[in-house]
């Protein structure tokens, strides 16, 4: 019991890590292609500049939770996709420090750096998630001794590239939306509308996907014993539904949160189908780890629980906080006469 | 090299790089907290342009360290799956509370803080920046007593082949723990503390803001003195857990080979470990090391021949790091001490101005040589007693790591490069003047 309710905390802490750390991957990855001007640039930083961080420690938590629940998961599975653990790391590193320290330089030649770098370290962990997490539904080559038989490009099969692609997506446009809140006026506007073009895109991709899972996976094992369980790809449909229904009316943040639900429901929809397995060996099912044979135990299990229990409530409820102070902070910080976006941005809060 | 030992290379550049940073952090945060509050009771605008101004650098070093802090909770799964599987039960769960508890608060008050100037009362502004100062030092006290735990393992059972938590209690409150909170505690303030007395003097010595520069010398040096003291206290205290504890890297620090009662303390002494012996040994002060160790002068100190071979720690690098760390922790104290005494006229005193400045690097290099004798020291151990580092590595190709390492090594020596510019440039800059404090020169070098 106790295994299951870890398992279950496991799965959704990935997908709240992917809801907000995924508008920093989408916003990132479109920024060269979508920020005309240095105002445009700064509201792309703007939008994010405050989250990232906060954000960042939701996957902290995801490892650390791995961590201490399911320790040989946690062994074999960062062990095992180490290259591509650690490129996602390092981007990760590249992306909050140009975050941070872009503004301090004023040369142009700088700044331009540290937006190819913003880029790199938001696109490559987008990407790389995907690719990593269609593995883990797939499975991996791990022995029952937990050595891995594959290298970084045995990851690189057609079914984890999908997966890249299917994230890369669902990111893009869960950013394009936050930036189309966060930024207002005419670029806001136009963020929004891209949002609305990359729906399609993202139809198509969650389909294939969806229908390549049935042929490279045993996720819908699960499905079919307990058939109420397709409620979870059925709202997941929905989501995606009316992630388009709100795009548009021009109803960002609504469209935002029908994205939300959409990235909650991807990634339930892939943790619910591998239960009661974490990392799934594709050599041998009987190396393969589950929440039961690489757990903790019940009395660690406990106390973290305990731990949880409190503070994960906690932590809710100031993040919660923290973000609609900036919600209603952006642009209206300093007195500095604000830029055209900014000033647009103002007159729709007020 | 073997896929151990680029792992060990590799795990030491990621730490030592990320504990460059993590001390100023941790004291910084608090001095904010404190000069905050200074403005807040006492309406003193001075008080708020040093917390802005000091603020603006710790935000610089914060990101550093936060962006190299997340390495390190992987690197146990990449490099180290043996480890984490066998303690991942106690290990584990303790750097996940750490994220819990601490991560979370730290992250979202530093950005509220950051962005909060004119969007805060105060009051409310002060407060954010002691959750950030509370939640950095708590997350250094979980990290802490999960290091204690690798150096003196309680509170665990040896049950399905692995080590299972037994006792939390005992985990969280052994004093082993306590002491090394008070000890890198107490460092970090003290480096943070001569960070702002050496940048102030380099700003007295040249006559720039000198009431601002004072007031903040003048904070910052009462906070080294007290935590100076605390440091040389609970150093002796400390040592002597150590002798109690771990006897082979009390043996290896003091490099001493044969078990010896009344053992003394040489000044100084050249280690010959093929040899088993030191090359040289000078001033000789009878008994001390006895006294030091179990505060008793006949007490019989274990020497490293009474360890096997196997289990013995290197000698050179603890001995060498412990030594100049107590000789900076006697600096510290005593450069502290005199800064104390003369702070009222220290702008007037060109001698102990340039001293101050020079001083900047030195409580780093303490701490850093604390890390390498409290780790070098524990080996071949990374569990003390209870698990070989050899035992702990993944079983992954050398050329990985090796490649990783390569990774790690330039991407962090570009880090730091960036970051020292940075870092000299806001510190070289001085305060903003009056005006600029309520206009938003502040909001051009960062988002909002």
């Amino acid at each position: 019991m106790l295994e299951t309710i870890w398992f279950a905390l496991w799965g959704i802490l990935w997908a709240v890590y992917f809801v907000l750390d995924g508008f920093d991957f989408g916003i990132g990855a479109l920024s060269p292609f979508i920020a005309k001007n240095e105002g445009e640039k700064r509201a792309i930083y703007n939008s994010m500049g405050p989250y990232w961080d906060g954000n960042e420690v939701w996957l902290i938590t995801a490892g650390g939770v791995t961590f201490a629940a399911f320790p040989k998961t946690y062994a074999v599975m960062f062990s095992s996709l180490y290259s591509a653990l650690l490129l996602i790391l390092f981007c990760l590193i590249v992306r909050g420090v140009a975050m941070e320290y872009r503004f301090k330089f004023i040369s142009q030649k700088w700044r331009r750096f540290w937006d190819a770098l913003l880029w790199t370290g938001t696109f490559g962990p987008g990407l790389l998630f995907g690719v990593a997490f269609a593995n883990l539904f797939r499975g991996i080559l791990i022995d029952k001794a937990g050595v891995y038989h594959g290298t970084l490009l045995s990851l690189l099969n057609p079914y984890g590239l999908a997966g890249g692609i299917l994230f890369t997506l669902i990111f893009t446009l869960h950013g394009s939306l936050w930036l189309a809140v966060k930024s207002g006026g005419d670029f806001g506007e136009r963020a929004g509308r891209l949002a609305g073009r990359l729906w399609f895109a993202l139809a198509a991709a969650t389909v294939i996907f969806l229908g390549a899972t049935y042929f490279s996976t045993r996720l819908y094992d699960n499905y079919f014993k307990a058939p109420y369980l397709f409620v979870i790809p059925l709202a997941a449909a929905g989501a995606l539904v009316f992630i388009q229904v709100f795009a548009k009316k021009g109803e960002w943040l609504k469209a935002w949160f029908s994205s939300s639900v959409f990235i909650i429901t991807v990634t339930l929809f892939g943790v619910v189908g591998m239960y009661p397995n974490l990392l799934i060996s594709s050599l041998d099912p009987a190396a393969s780890l589950t929440a039961f044979n690489s757990s903790s135990s019940p009395l660690t299990l406990e106390i973290m629980l305990g731990v949880a229990l409190v503070f994960v409530p906690i932590v809710i409820g100031y993040q919660i906080w923290a973000y609609r102070f900036f919600g209603t902070a952006a642009g209206a910080v300093g007195a500095r006469p604000p830029s055209a976006v900014q000033a647009t941005k103002m007159r729709q809060e007020t | 090299m073997d896929a151990l030992m680029l792992s060990r290379l590799q795990f030491a550049a990621a730490t030592f790089f990320h504990f460059l940073f993590v001390p100023l952090t941790l004291g910084l945060s608090v001095l904010l907290a404190l000069m905050e509050t200074a403005f807040v009771r006492t309406g003193n605008e001075e008080y708020k342009r040093m917390a802005r101004f000091w603020g603006k650098i710790f935000l610089i070093n914060f990101a550093i360290g936060v962006v190299t802090g997340i390495t390190l909770e992987f690197q146990f799964g990449t490099n180290w799956s043996r480890y984490s599987a066998y303690v991942g039960d106690i290990f584990g769960s303790l750097l996940a509370i750490e994220a819990t508890v601490a991560f979370f608060l730290e992250s979202t008050f530093v950005a509220v803080w950051a962005l909060g100037w004119n969007r805060l009362s105060p009051k409310a502004h002060a407060i954010t920046i002691w959750l950030v100062a509370i939640a950095s030092n708590v997350s250094a006290i979980w990290i802490l007593i999960a290091n204690a735990w690798m150096q003196n393992p309680v509170g665990y059972v040896i049950r399905h082949g692995r080590a299972e938590l037994y006792s939390f209690t005992a985990v969280i409150t052994q004093p082993f723990a306590w002491n090394m909170i008070v000890h890198t505690i107490s460092g970090a303030y003290i480096l943070a503390a001569f960070f702002i007395m050496g940048v102030s003097a380099w700003h007295l010595s040249r006559k720039n803001n000198v009431s601002f520069f004072k007031s903040s010398f003048r904070v910052a040096v009462t906070l080294a003195l007290v935590f100076s003291v605390v440091e040389m206290v609970q150093g002796d205290i400390h040592a002597a857990e150590v002798a109690k504890y771990q006897p082979a890297k009390l043996a290896a620090m003091e490099s001493l080979w044969d078990t010896t009662k009344s053992a003394p303390e040489y000044l100084f002494a050249i280690p010959d470990p093929a040899h088993e012996r030191n090359r040289a040994e000078i001033g000789k002060i009878p008994g001390l090391l006895s006294f030091l160790a179990y505060h008793h002068f006949d007490a019989e100190v274990k020497g490293l021949k009474a360890f096997p071979r196997a289990d013995r720690p290197p000698v050179a690098l603890p001995y060498f790091s412990f030594r100049i760390m107590v000789a900076l922790g006697v600096f510290s104290l005593l450069a502290s001490l005199v800064g104390f005494l003369r702070r009222n006229s220290i702008e007037t005193r060109p001698g102990l101005l340039k001293l101050f400045i020079f001083a900047i690097p030195l409580p780093y290099l303490a701490c850093e040589c604390g890390w390498m004798l409290a780790e070098v020291g524990r080996q071949p151990w990374v569990v003390y007693g209870i698990m070989k580092t050899s035992q702990a590595v993944s079983p992954i190709g050398a050329s990985q790591v090796g490649l990783s390492l390569a990774a790690f090594t330039a991407l962090y020596t570009f880090l730091g490069a960036v970051a020292f510019h940075l870092i000299w440039e806001q510190a070289r800059k001085g305060p903003s003047d009056e005006s600029a404090l309520d206009g938003s020169t502040d909001e051009e070098v960062g988002y909002a």
